[in-house]
């Protein structure tokens, strides 16, 4: 329950409201996590808060974490300059289920189409690292598809390129077009029939906006992917990742311990579209 | 009286003996000398809650009580019983899971962090006079404390180095419905000791029965006499009588499902439009775990975490960046109830409700949760294809 | 190898379980056309006699504006229908479409297959139905991007 100190050895800023915070442990090794598994940051002296790990376990170096300012400790975390501190507790959760397994080392050979709105890229990086990652041994296909407001709220653009350069099918959509954007247009889900992918074979990775996860999950299983095999990242009010603090509830799960990675079918669809008020 | 002259036999884990009135004190004391902080049932504020007890003079000898749905009072007793009351306000939960803990404090200075964890000194405690509902309230807990993924250590070490000598109910309340939740008013594990009160013509007496090596060596080192037939006899027959005495019930066959597929219930909006958002259910509840993790400074610098309860009735309690996720009242009451109810069975594979009736009792408005569980029976409107969906996991 | 125009229709999305007989129909009233990256294929104000069945490459569905870039409402591709405006009085574009990328499409005159709904209702309901899917499935699309997705809490 109580944070490992770590530094801040760099810091990007993504977007005008997004900022990239590279972490190493003041003392001691780094921690090993998967991708989709969050951390608990603490902004010292203001407070704490669930933020996903964006790196790939196969990258050696700091954690990174990417932080959208929307409240009181985001924002003092994206704040906190190089050299400055940063209490770190985790991982928790559950992750993208991308990374081969210690006692198979299997490929997986399905095509994963990963589907990304606004910061819902940085949860995600880290599986598709791991997905690129093993293109040369025969894994199977990787379509990134993202969607973002505007060109200027797309992050890890770089990654993007990268991910293209390795083989993977990278398309991006905006909503809102500037004058130098040459790209789509349109919602992301019009970028699924584009992309190219075995509905039948196909797994599917979705982070974003809930609303958007709901409408891509129906798409895709309307396309012919089981339901099964589609995952998404859900997000509650998370105060403890330890499964004390019950605030993360969602119906019969708690996120910070059955989630925040689930799969579509079943109860989560249901409780997807359960009219909270 | 009628007991067997006292002796000091051994007891063993199992064992069964009978304590007269004066018996109860000298277990008190003894679990004083043997280091213990001792704490029971007290009378504070015109309720019983838990307390200090330094003898069996500081339990409430000779009050009754009298509990409906929003309503609590005491009342002199016309007989000189320890424990002729069902529970008050106060459960044993904040002894275990303070309504407010520090979890740690730092030192920023630059760049550097010093953090320190408060020390777990107290010293043991022991509880005489917890109830059945108590004890099935505490193993909930220890579902979600101590059970888990994680272990809250402060929880799990103020839990396992404490003695409990539980008391069987003979007196429930209109309020209570722990025999529907196969929670007392007998008691089977969970106890170092286990008590029934009797005060019938054979005298005031406790039937105890160890049920570990800590509660037996206790009897063995205090006056006790053997258990006769007649003496078992009479504690079936206190219990028989208070499960008769049970106010309320609960039909739990088929309970979790029945919630889990009536979610757009009407019931849920007509109980809405009675429910304050008070929380007093939740900070009555001895199951009820949720809390807020918050930080502040202090004014020499130090920061420090601490952990506090929280309620689903309140707005922040769902807060999402830009909102709460639940803004009426009828969906946080639907929260509060389902998770007892239902939900807790697919997190914790237990119930979250043991029929203590605090819920009730405590209620400002009387809201009576055996009630809106049978209304929401009366009239089940959920499509069975909701109930296929439960249990369906990774 | 070479594709007709009959298996070019026939394979495109918008004839999918389509009466053979109105296949050939549309096939009667339809050439193919391509466009290269600028290209308009169908001109804002203008009468709208046509749609297109786009079978390759991209296309903007845009509006021009004096002193700036033309704005770009969304993006469609092969597979999708451009146009409706040929279904419904007063038959005049409302859009500029222009092709991103060299487009190939099918050109279909609406005029012509208009006149033949005029005798046959269930052609009429048949292509209707087609339309409005299409009409749907982008107003459906439409709605979620006002709803402005990724929009920031604070901006609600």
């Amino acid at each position: 329950m109580t944070p490992v100190v770590h530094r801040v050895v760099a810091r990007t800023r993504e977007t005008d409201d997004v900022v990239t915070l590279c972490l190493e442990p003041v003392d001691g090794p780094r921690m090993d996590f998967l991708p989709g598994q969050f951390n608990m940051l603490s902004a010292f002296g203001v407070g704490e808060v669930a933020i996903s790990l964006s790196g790939a376990p196969r990258d050696v170096g700091p954690l990174r974490h990417s932080v959208r300012d929307v409240g009181a400790v985001s924002r003092a975390l994206c704040q906190i300059e190089v050299g400055g501190v940063v209490g770190v507790r985790g991982p928790f959760g559950t992750d993208w289920r991308v990374t081969p397994r210690e006692e198979t080392r299997s490929v997986d050979h399905r095509d994963t189409v990963v589907v990304a709105g606004g910061i819902g890229l940085a949860p995600l990086r880290g599986a598709v690292c791991e997905l690129v990652a093993t293109l040369p041994e025969g894994g199977g296909r990787v379509f990134v598809l993202v969607g973002a407001r505007e060109p200027s709220q797309i992050v890890f653009g770089e990654d993007l390129a990268a991910w293209a350069r390795a083989g993977a099918t990278v398309l991006v959509s905006v909503d809102r077009p500037s004058s130098l954007w040459h790209g789509h247009v349109g919602l992301v889900t019009t970028l699924l029939a584009d992309a190219g992918f075995n509905p039948a074979n196909t797994r599917a990775l979705l982070c974003g906006p809930e609303i958007m996860m709901r409408f891509t999950a129906r798409a895709l299983v309307d396309m012919g992917v089981n339901p099964l095999a589609v995952l998404v990242s859900l997000e509650r009010n998370m105060q403890c990742g330890l499964g004390w603090c019950g605030h993360c509830q969602l119906g019969s799960l708690l996120l910070c311990r059955d989630g925040p990675v689930v799969p579509y079918a079943g109860i989560v669809s249901g409780l997807m579209n359960e009219r909270e008020r | 009286m009628g007991t067997e002259r006292a002796t000091r036999g051994t007891v063993r884990p199992g064992d069964v003996a009978v304590l007269d009135a004066n018996g109860l004190d000298a277990l008190i004391r003894r679990l004083r000398e043997l280091g213990f902080e001792t704490k029971g049932p007290v009378v504070r504020d015109g309720a019983i809650m838990p307390g200090p007890i330094s003898g069996a003079s500081d339990l409430p000898v000779g009050v009754a009580d009298e509990q409906g749905p929003g309503r609590y009072r005491l009342s002199a007793a016309p007989h000189s019983r320890f424990f002729d009351w069902a529970v008050g306000p106060g459960s044993w939960k904040a002894e275990f899971f303070p309504a407010v803990q520090e979890l740690w404090r730092a030192n920023v200075d630059g760049a550097s962090v010093a953090l320190m964890e408060p020390i777990l000194d107290a010293p043991p405690l022991a509880i005489v006079g917890m109830r059945p509902c108590e004890v099935a309230s505490l193993a909930v807990l220890d579902r979600v404390l101590m059970e888990g993924s994680y272990r809250d250590p402060r929880y799990a070490q103020r839990r396992e180095g404490t003695f409990v000598a539980v008391v069987e109910c003979a007196s429930p309340a209109a309020t209570c419905f722990c025999a529907s939740m196969a929670s007392g008013p007998s008691v089977d594990v969970g106890f170092d000791l286990a008590l029934t009160e009797l005060d019938d013509e054979r005298g005031h007496r406790f039937v105890a029965r160890a049920g570990t090596e800590s509660g037996a060596e206790l009897l063995s080192s205090i006056d006790h006499g053997s258990a006769s037939t007649e003496d078992l006899n009479a504690r079936e027959q206190v219990l028989v009588a208070a499960r008769a005495r049970m106010g309320r019930e609960l039909d739990t066959e088929g309970l979790a499902g029945l919630l889990a597929r009536n979610i757009d219930h009407p019931q849920w909006a007509e109980v809405g439009d009675r429910c304050l958002s008070c929380a007093n259910c939740t900070l009555v509840c001895p199951t009820c775990f949720c809390s807020d993790v918050r930080d502040s400074s202090e004014l020499d610098g130090t920061i420090v975490r601490r952990r506090a309860w929280s309620s689903c009735f309140d707005l922040e309690h769902s807060y999402l960046h830009g909102g709460a996720v639940r803004t009426s009242t009828s969906s946080r009451y639907r929260q509060w109830m389902t998770h007892k109810l239902s939900t807790w069975w697919d997190q914790f594979d237990t119930t979250g409700c043991v029929g203590c009736g605090r819920c009730i009792a405590w209620c400002p408005v009387g809201i009576d949760i055996t009630e809106e569980a049978a209304a929401i029976a009366r009239s089940d409107t959920g499509l069975a294809s909701r109930v296929e969906l439960r249990g369906v996991t990774s | 190898m070479i594709t007709s125009l009959a298996q070019i229709v026939r394979q495109h999305p918008f004839t999918v379980g389509l009466d053979d007989e109105y296949v050939a129909l549309i096939e009667g009233c339809a050439h193919n056309v391509a466009f290269a990256p600028g290209d308009l294929l169908c001109r804002e104000g203008e009468s709208a006699d046509t749609f297109y069945l786009l079978r390759r490459g991209h296309a903007s569905i845009q509006v021009h504006a004096p002193g700036r870039a033309p704005i770009v409402i969304e993006t469609v591709g092969p597979g999708s229908v451009v146009g409706w405006s040929w279904l419904v009085a007063p038959y005049r574009w409302t859009f500029d479409a222009q092709a991103k990328e060299p487009v190939g499409a099918v050109a279909v005159d609406g005029a012509c297959l208009r006149q033949k709904t005029l005798v046959d209702p269930a052609l009429g309901y048949a292509l209707l139905s087609r339309v409005t899917a299409e009409l749907l499935a982008r107003l459906q699309a439409t709605r979620m991007r006002l709803l402005d997705l990724y929009g920031g809490p604070g901006e609600h």
